[in-house]
């Protein structure tokens, strides 16, 4: 687990100074993900170890979250503000999305 | 407050612990409630708990960066998290390349709605620059569409607030609205389910099935991915 836990901080770390040296417009840890990407398809599979991490890790994705969500407190005034063009951009594009994407994807699948 | 209990206070508060324990028990507790209503999407785990906190907040008078002190120990793992993503996109690949055509299309399709919806629907309501250019990414993971807002212009702490809002809202609003279109594919529902509510709505689709989650997780990180990288690059041409 420790030595999964490395190899993930590794690969962020990479990612980052990437990004940081070549001004590429994109954030580190997604660099990152694309180089452990790449490396497991050079060896041909994740090993167990790091694929029992990574999937406890997800596992508990929705708690990493909360800490940002908790940022609501700093923009009450805004959304007070804009509480309607907001609320109402969320909701219909959440379904409106949700949509899309189903029915484009059972439509090619055909 | 009696002058101990003061002391005591003073002193917590100034230590990342009370707000990362906060956190962490906040999330249990929430999780703990969800269980207990059968995982009704409603009772959605993240919103109880962000709820709590920024009551428990509130009434304590704490303002968000002596919070942030404690949580962020807790924000920072979503980098490594989504580096850890690689690891089911990797397990997934088989099945992407076997269905390139209709998981391709449905992500192009859903990730470019996502952002113009949400954009046009706020701007013809008025919203302002900053909120729009904040909204465009909030269907990727949160650290892509923080790092991403804050390439267009946006600001990242409102972009999070947005990106775990639309989570929660896919969370709860997917089943119904998959029921009105009548998909049942478990393949099918986890994948919009992921373009569209990213890592809260994959954690809620790995608790329907694990296919559901595993398409949800794909999607997810093909999403991030491409919101990554031709955001910025939308943005230039524009």
């Amino acid at each position: 687990m420790l030595g999964a836990f490395t190899l993930l901080l590794v690969f962020q770390l990479v990612g980052e100074v990437l990004v940081l040296v070549t001004g590429l417009p994109v954030p580190g840890p997604v660099v990152g993900m694309l180089l452990l990407f790449l490396s497991l398809a050079a060896r041909g599979g994740a090993p167990q170890w790091l694929r029992d991490t990574c999937q406890g890790m997800l596992a508990h994705l929705s708690l990493l979250f909360v800490p940002a969500g908790v940022g609501v407190l700093l923009h009450f005034q805004r959304l007070g503000a804009e509480w309607l063009p907001i609320s109402v951009a969320l909701v219909a594009s959440t379904v409106i999305t949700i949509g899309v994407t189903a029915l484009v994807m059972r439509a090619l699948q055909k | 407050m009696s002058g101990r209990l003061a002391d005591i206070w003073v002193y917590l508060s100034a230590s990342p612990l009370l707000w990362l324990t906060a956190t962490l028990a906040a999330y249990q507790g929430a999780f703990w409630l969800y269980r207990k209503a059968n995982m009704n999407p409603l009772a959605n785990p993240v919103a109880i708990a962000v709820a709590a906190l920024v009551a428990l907040l509130w009434f304590t008078d704490t303002p968000y960066p002596v919070y942030f002190e404690g949580a962020q120990f807790v924000h920072f793992l979503l980098g490594t998290a989504t580096v850890a993503l690689a690891v089911p996109l990797y397990a997934n690949f088989a099945t992407l390349k076997r269905n390139l055509l209709p998981l391709g299309g449905a992500l192009l399709a859903g990730s470019v709605v996502a952002a113009v919806s949400a954009v046009g629907i706020g701007w013809a309501l008025g919203a302002s620059r900053e909120t729009l250019l904040s909204l465009a990414p909030k269907s990727a993971t949160a650290p892509i569409a923080m790092g991403v807002a804050e390439k267009l212009g946006g600001l990242p702490s409102l972009t999070a607030v947005l990106v775990v809002t639309t989570g929660i809202l896919g969370a709860v609003l997917a089943r119904g609205t998959l029921n009105a279109l009548r998909i049942e594919d478990h393949a099918v529902r986890g994948f919009a389910v992921g373009v569209a509510a990213h890592g809260i709505g994959t954690a809620r689709a790995f608790q329907v099935s694990e296919k559901m989650g595993a398409f949800a997780g794909l999607a997810m990180g093909l999403n991030g991915m491409l919101t990554a990288f031709l955001f910025p690059l939308l943005l230039r041409l524009w």
